[in-house]
């Protein structure tokens, strides 16, 4: 509705001479500062979460390099504990959140024939609150006493323990989740109201329903963390006992109210993974997405499920056999519309005609190594042998293989599959393989020997460890090394696209489906004033 | 059914072990222990069945993939077909993951309900938390005492201490008071903490349960055979979380009778 009133405005502003059409970016940088523009602000989301992929990755070289070998060598364990917990706070909130959003921004617009996002000042606010939250967060590190060094679950009573840095940390992922919340309110409003004629639901991109259904996922669960974090910051100042045994409050109430955002969290962060590499088998397989409606759906039911496997996370906290039978067999459940997604993306390739340039490979590398870390996910169900993986480096193996090779690859994939359409150059095909490559092989030398560490009974979170585990610990350093270097030669790759290169044509691939590809590239500043029409 | 599908699982899970055995000397070690305590035991056989069950789905799985990618290639002159769905195919990839977790569900669930029946036990021990060591009483007996890292380990340990680990024996995994128990007697705990969370986790035992300030959670084990067993602490609690383990001795009853009647015997000195 306030669509159609705002285009009688704007024309109402060419008939008095105002060329609304011609008006294009500012300059300097009050184009990025000010921008209501969803491209310009896709972009800025995406460079951010490069920016923070370093940051939360050299944490990461932090904690491998102190387990390269046992004894302590470079920090103590206090700063270790405080890489763990900002590594995951920043690598979740402050780059692979950041990154979604960032595509979510270029794409949605692109993929369903809208001008630009509904609520563009919305828009770049809920960008620009992100640099200072996460401004906030790192600074924690330099206050007295240190960062968060309690885990990015913020288990209480440990958290409180904390010193200067607590309410900043409180107050950074009240921002984070803001932020979070008000890009997906942005993006259903734009879904729901803003599709090309003829752009039924069930005729969205693959991409775009993923989305749909994380932004869903983001304003039901991203209330429930500020709501437990702010319970946290009540008992550490305003005399509260909510999570306070002392005072008659229940530590095990903050794992239910945590993990009650915290698993959803999980598919917020692997269902637009899904939807992109739903965007780019077809792509080089040439060949359509096989059983789409079956994948929305398991889409649907994924994040249905997502709302009631929470405490699978608690199999150790002394729940109830009922609670423990229940939350078993439902988290076996989400097995199924995972094994369909996977098998349905196999079957897209059956009989297509496939090319493997990058995007290609970062894909097929995303389907063979998130099912392994849906194995194990699997596995981690079964609550009698959880006693034993719970808490341990199976456990941690199992979410890297989720994230890294799962959501950050797909992130990749998705990266050099759009970028010659963001920036009008091809990439350097050589150099994506070339990395490509190293990431896969650096990927499985770090996190496949974890599995192996945690089953003979290493847990997570520990600066030091038993000389047993020495062995494997030190090839899992060698490896994360690797990858981390690797991930230089994406920063450099990235930035020699955008600075030049073969120029790209508007449909970039071998006829891709799409409305992003009828559009030139790079994409102009504004695309779709008139609405194209969808048969 | 069960006992079939329990067979069936030992002699898999035997040949995974030999076959992982060759390489897997102590410091390159591979797969779960299957301890020494019948919940033990099952973990690992329904650790082993779910890892066959993945085995054998992903080798399928990738095996497709790795067909497809290999034959229906453009630079093989690989022409796309159109098809979109079929029902046919759809219906079947969903009803056999089904079939799967549910036999899955059948072999899992009456392990959880036999791990949580803590009846007839025949001792109970109290074991408390604290950042960083723990306390073990025996209830009932009016003995309780504290047990922390050991000194060699807590030397070598420190920051630039020059002291190489693997000089040191059983590092970060001894104690100076370790909790004895008795073999073959079915052993209540109690956990519980006085700071922070912890976990008490013995891998022998497949025994985790975490120590929560306010509740005292409950489980059970019995030891099978005499030894020392060493665990972790599970749940990050502090900067000294990686240096609070757990080391369990399991002595014959008799053994574990005299063990328990001297140490009795000064400690009701000293409270008198």
């Amino acid at each position: 509705m306030s669509t159609t009133t705002h285009d009688h405005a704007g024309h109402n502003h060419d008939h008095a001479g105002h060329a609304h059409d011609d008006h294009g970016p500012g300059k300097g940088l009050s184009r990025w500062l000010f921008t209501t523009n969803h491209k310009d602000i896709g972009t800025l989301y995406l460079l951010f979460a490069l920016v923070m992929l370093f940051v939360g990755g050299a944490m990461a070289m932090v904690i491998r390099l102190e387990l390269f070998q046992p004894g302590l060598q470079f920090v103590n364990p206090d700063f270790f504990n405080q890489m763990t917990t900002m590594h995951a706070l920043i690598m979740i909130f402050g780059m692979i959140m950041p990154a979604f959003v960032g595509f979510a921004n270029w794409m949605i617009p692109l993929m369903i024939g809208a001008p630009d996002m509904a609520l563009p000042r919305l828009n770049n606010w809920s960008f620009w609150i992100l640099p200072f939250a996460s401004g906030i967060l790192v600074s924690t590190l330099f206050m007295p006493g240190g960062g968060p060094a309690g885990g990015w679950t913020l288990y209480p009573p440990l958290s409180l323990q904390a010193g200067n840095s607590f309410p900043f940390t409180i107050f950074a992922i009240h921002l984070l989740g803001m932020s979070s919340i008000l890009g997906s309110i942005n993006i259903i409003v734009t879904i729901m109201n803003m599709r090309a004629p003829g752009m039924t639901l069930l005729k969205m991109p693959l991409f775009v329903w993923t989305w749909l259904i994380t932004a869903y996922l983001l304003i039901a669960a991203m209330p429930v963390l500020a709501g437990g974090v702010t319970m946290l910051l009540t008992d550490q100042f305003f005399g509260t006992s909510f999570f306070q045994a002392a005072g008659g409050g229940d530590p095990v109430l903050f794992q239910h109210i945590f993990w009650f955002f915290g698993h959803p969290e999980v598919y917020i962060i692997i269902l637009p993974a899904f939807g992109i590499v739903s965007q780019i088998i077809p792509t080089f397989s040439r060949k359509p997405l096989f059983g789409y409606a079956a994948m929305v759906y398991a889409t649907a039911s994924i994040g249905f499920l997502s709302f009631i496997v929470w405490a699978h996370h608690m199999f150790t906290v002394g729940m109830p056999l009922a609670g423990e039978m229940f939350f078993m067999l439902s988290t076996m459940l989400i097995a199924i519309p995972t094994a369909v997604k996977v098998f349905n993306w196999t079957a897209t390739m059956w009989r297509g005609s496939l090319t493997f340039e990058t995007p290609m490979l970062f894909s097929l590398a995303f389907l063979f190594l998130f099912t392994i870390g849906g194995f194990s996910g699997l596995m981690l169900a079964i609550a009698p042998a959880d006693f034993q993986y719970h808490d341990t480096y199976f456990v941690v193996a199992h979410f890297h293989y989720v994230l890294v090779p799962g959501a950050l690859f797909a992130a990749i994939a998705g990266a050099y599959f759009w970028l010659p359409k963001w920036t009008g150059h091809m990439y350097d095909e050589r150099l994506g393989k070339i990395h490509f490559w190293l990431s896969a092989i650096s990927v499985n030398i770090t996190f496949f020997p974890q599995h192996f560490l945690g089953l003979a009974g290493m847990p997570r979170r520990i600066p030091d460890y038993a000389t047993q585990f020495a062995d494997w610990n030190m090839i899992s350093s060698i490896g994360s090394f690797g990858f981390g270097l690797s991930q230089l030669l994406f920063a450099y790759i990235v930035i020699k696209t955008i600075r030049g290169g073969r120029k790209a044509t508007a449909e970039v691939w071998d006829q891709p489906e799409g409305l992003e590809w009828t559009v030139p590239s790079p994409a102009p500043y504004h695309t779709f004033d008139e609405a194209p029409v969808v048969k | 059914m069960h006992r079939v599908a329990t067979n069936a699982r030992r002699m898999i899970s035997g040949l995974f072990l030999a076959a992982t055995a060759l390489p897997a000397q102590a410091a390159w070690k591979l797969n779960m222990t299957q301890g020494v305590t019948s919940t033990a035991q099952e973990a690992y056989d329904l650790h082993m069945l779910v890892l066959w069950i993945c085995t054998i789905v992903g080798i399928g799985v990738f095996a497709v993939m790795i067909y497809a990618i290999v034959t229906f290639q453009k630079a093989k002159g690989a022409v796309p077909a159109t098809f979109t769905h079929s029902t046919k195919a759809e219906v079947i990839w969903t009803v056999i993951p089904t079939l799967i977790l549910v036999f899955l569900g059948y072999e899992t669930a009456p392990a959880l309900v036999r791990i949580d029946d803590t009846r007839n036990s025949e001792m109970t021990i109290k074991i408390t938390g604290y950042q960083w060591k723990w306390q073990y009483e025996y209830v009932g007996e009016g003995y309780s005492f504290f047990s922390t890292l050991a000194d060699t380990s807590n030397a070598a340990r420190q920051l630039g201490s020059g002291v190489n680990p693997k000089s040191v024996d059983n590092y970060l995994l001894e104690v100076d008071n370790p909790l004895v128990v008795p073999v073959g007697v079915k052993i209540r705990y109690l956990v519980t903490a006085n700071d922070v969370l912890h976990s008490w986790w013995v891998p022998a035992f497949s025994v985790k349960r975490d120590a929560i300030p306010g509740y005292v959670n409950e489980g059970w084990f019995n030891v099978d055979k005499p030894g020392v067993y060493r665990g972790q602490c599970a749940e990050l609690c502090g900067k000294d979380h990686g240096f609070m383990p757990i080391v369990v001795e399991a002595l014959p009853k008799a053994e574990f009778d005299a063990w328990l009647a001297a140490k009795k015997a000064p400690a009701a000195v000293a409270a008198n």
